[in-house]
């Protein structure tokens, strides 16, 4: 591996933050954290990321909101985006398709299974 | 991938107190007939929150609980049931609860059981009670019928259990299996202490899994937890929609094109990483503020005292020299005057905090005792952002508990004998604290009854304390603070503000408070409460004793004044007396008290320096006054031991100690003057 992929989380709890972090970090990644959709966007203009793991139900901007704003970037056309869900109904799935996610995880997740996925999708 | 999930329990607790402070806050701000979406939005993602975290991290208990609650709340809020008391009633009652499992996994603290199921009783029997009658949108999925046991149906009716098995035979293990294995589908697992453990998907309640369990066992060794809907064990974890660009290093083959479930993790594998909450804190990447031990800041301040002190001492040194030859460093010195006053102002801030940190606990208080008393409480509070060191503010949440009781108890009336009495039906609880000069004031008002004079008198009397029908009302309302007051029970059918008080005044005077009381018979009462910001710092006036230089805390000095030889007069066996202003005062001669040989011991070639606390004043004998400073209290008792009399010492400019006095003490000792022997 070259240099370390960075990714971008997008939780208002900082407790989950931290621990995606620490798995992502743990697993080579480079991470960046932002509380809400707003800050998530600000963090992702300043610097392009290869990846995206958002929260979906938080205060001010949703994940759904969030997704769209950032498919609306120029540098975020084709850097996937994983949805964090607690929530695994048709409706979501198909919402975040909508809104331009590349795929979801539940919450909780097993750590071994967010490493998984997110080596499926960078590498 | 093995991690220790307990490095983010602390984060997680920590998070899980706020939401459940705001969610309390939103609460108990809910109008029940028109509830802001916002608020109700609000309060569901604080729910929710809690819920993702809880189950992240394993708290199967917490997760169970907020699970029933968000799915209630989600209805509301979505319009599908209206909101009623009782939902904000139960919805505190899970707060409550929550609350408790929390400190259970933090602090080990004892579960009750009974609580978290009527909680989870109550939210379910609320989640039937259907949509609202009128509104279109039919319920979306009406929740499972009969049963109301703590876990809730999936879409085909099933509960998912999660059964722990004490330490029992193999074979025991192997019919247990066999017997549960037939109420639905059984799948078993084990603990790393080899442990049995079975995951149930049952449409039977749980009381019959004990039930069978208990032929066997003890059912109280049963550890039985209910798995949500929401973490079925057969949803995959996660999915990606399409096909996913690939991997940069391009040599990977792109991963299946169809949408992939991947073997979800079972249930357990998530729920059990422990439960101990460990010491270590969390950094927060975005967060303005960091946590520090009191200890570290009170060391920091300790410093800061001790660098006033040196910088008393330079300034002491450089007075003596020549101000033309040494004029740029005396400039200096100003200056480090300046910077050292406010380091000390900016580290003493540290120390404070808003009392809405107090106050914030009362609106709940209020709202059950009302209702348990069948009152209606309107709860104000104001200047909840006025701040006030940490070590008082910890202090006084217990006085202030009592008065804030003490007033829904007893000082508001039962609504009938309000609207008799011409008033609002409810009555009113006014919580608020202002600064004024060095001091904090917190009142409890309220508009009740008020105190009843006579009854308090007569009460008085009957306890034998010294009373007159002509005392002040000030002087009546202190006589509730006397001991005697405050187990009868006759009082409490009086003037119902008897229980305790006198630990209240105690309490408050040790914090070096004063509690005042204003109260007009059929409007109400106010009880006042005086704290010092701060117990590390104090405004002292120096005064002079022979060679000894003394210490007054100056929230106790009224005036100073040299007498006439003829206002002083000597009462046989009463000591000498002062008249100031047709007043007379004790005379107590502070070289007696501490046996120093003063200058002289005439009180007219004296200084007399008249004190005032607890409503008591009296005049102190002083040889001269030396000046007013702002000095560091040191605590005597820590260094040395408790001298009486005084109540701490500082270091003075030149290095040297001086000692405190304990004004209180030295008022309260002091011979109280009965006026009625004093005729001249």
């Amino acid at each position: 591996m070259t240099t370390a992929k960075t990714i971008l989380t997008v939780d208002d709890s900082g407790s989950l933050r931290q621990m995606l972090s620490f798995i992502l970090k743990d697993a080579g990644y480079g991470v960046i954290e932002a509380v809400d959709g707003n800050d998530g966007l600000e963090k992702a203009r300043k610097q392009t990321v290869d990846l995206v793991l958002t929260d979906q139900n938080m205060p001010g901007m949703d994940g759904l909101s969030f997704i769209r704003a950032l498919r609306g970037m120029k540098n975020y056309k084709s850097v996937p985006i994983l949805m964090l869900t607690t929530e695994s109904g048709d409706e979501m799935k198909a919402q975040g398709k909508a809104a331009g996610a590349n795929g979801w995880l539940v919450k909780p997740f097993d750590p071994a299974r967010l490493t998984e996925v997110v080596r499926k999708l960078i590498g | 991938m093995t991690i220790d999930m307990s490095q983010f329990y602390q984060v997680f607790f920590d998070e899980a107190d706020e939401l459940l402070a705001e969610m309390e806050k939103l609460l108990l701000a809910l109008d029940v007939n028109a509830p802001d979406s916002e608020d109700l939005n609000a309060i569901f993602r604080s729910a929710h929150s809690i819920k993702g975290g809880a189950a992240t991290f394993g708290f199967t208990d917490i997760t169970e609980v907020t699970h029933v609650l968000e799915s209630l709340l989600d209805r509301i809020r979505k319009g599908e049931m209206a909101l009623t008391t009782e939902h904000v009633d139960a919805f505190l009652a899970s707060k409550d609860v929550l609350a408790m499992l929390m400190n259970g996994h933090r602090h080990g603290e004892a579960i009750d059981h009974d609580a978290v199921q009527n909680v989870s009783k109550r939210l379910n029997a609320l989640s039937e009670g259907g949509p609202v009658a009128a509104v279109s949108a039919p319920a979306a999925q009406q929740s499972a019928p009969a049963e109301k046991t703590v876990p809730t149906a999936d879409a085909d009716g099933n509960f998912h259990f999660r059964i722990e098995l004490p330490a029992v035979p193999q074979k025991d293990v192997d019919a247990l299996a066999a017997e549960l294995g037939l109420m639905g589908t059984l799948t078993r697992d084990s603990l790393p202490d080899q442990r049995a453990v079975f995951n149930l998907v049952t449409s039977e309640s749980q009381d019959t899994i004990v039930a069978i369990c208990a032929f066997v066992l003890d059912p109280d060794a049963l550890v039985i937890t209910a798995a949500g809907p929401s973490a079925p064990v057969s949803a995959p974890a996660y999915e990606l929609y399409e096909q996913v660009p690939p991997p940069a290093s391009a040599a990977a083959p792109a991963p299946a094109a169809k949408p992939e479930p991947v073997a979800a993790a079972p249930a357990g594998e998530t729920k059990n990483w422990g439960r101990r909450a460990t010491d270590k804190e969390g950094g927060n990447a975005e967060s303005s503020s960091i946590r520090v031990s009191v200890e570290k800041v009170d060391q920091l301040i300790n410093l800061v005292g001790e660098l006033v002190i040196t910088q008393a001492m330079i300034d002491q040194r450089i007075s003596a020299l020549d101000p033309l030859l040494h004029e740029r460093l005396m400039n200096s010195a100003n200056q480090l005057a300046r910077n050292t006053r406010d380091l000390q102002e900016a580290v003493m801030s540290i120390r404070m905090m808003p009392m809405d940190y107090v106050f914030s606990r009362f609106p709940r208080m209020v709202r059950d005792l009302a209702g348990k008393l069948g009152k209606k409480v309107e709860f104000v509070t104001r200047g909840a952002a006025t701040e006030l060191d940490k070590g008082l503010i910890e202090r006084i949440v217990d006085p202030l508990t009592h008065l804030v009781r003490n007033s829904v108890d007893h000082g508001i009336e039962m609504p009938d004998r309000r609207r008799a009495a011409g008033k609002n039906e409810s009555g009113r609880l006014t919580l608020s604290a202002a600064h004024q000069g060095g001091n904090i004031v917190i009142e409890v008002t309220d508009d009740g009854g008020g105190l009843n004079r006579e009854r308090i008198l007569a009460k008085a009397k009957q306890n034998g304390l010294a009373v007159s029908d002509t005392m002040p009302d000030s002087e009546v309302w202190q006589l509730i603070f006397a001991p005697g007051f405050s187990t009868a029970e006759v009082v409490t059918d009086v003037s119902g503000r008897g229980v305790g008080m006198d630990v209240v005044k105690r309490n408050i005077a040790a914090m070096g408070g004063v509690v005042d009381i204003r109260s007009v018979p059929g409007s109400g009462t106010t009880i006042s409460i005086s704290l010092p910001l701060t117990l590390a710092i104090l405004d002292g006036m120096l005064i002079k004793v022979g060679e000894e230089i003394y210490i007054l805390p100056l929230g106790y000095v009224v005036e100073s004044l040299q007498p006439a030889p003829v206002d002083v007069k000597e009462i046989a066996g009463q000591g000498k007396v002062v008249k100031v202003r047709e007043e007379y005062l004790q005379l107590i001669p502070l070289y007696q008290i501490f046996a120093i040989e003063p200058k002289s011991a005439d009180p007219s070639q004296g200084i007399l320096v008249i004190l005032e606390s607890e409503g008591k004043k009296a005049a102190l004998l002083v040889d001269s006054l030396v000046g007013q400073q702002q000095v560091v209290v040191k605590n005597l008792e820590s260094n040395f031991r408790k001298v009486a009399g005084i109540s701490g010492a500082t270091i003075l400019g030149d290095g040297g100690v001086s000692l405190i006095l304990d004004v209180a003490a030295l008022l309260r000792s002091s011979r109280q003057l009965n006026v009625d022997t004093l005729c001249f």
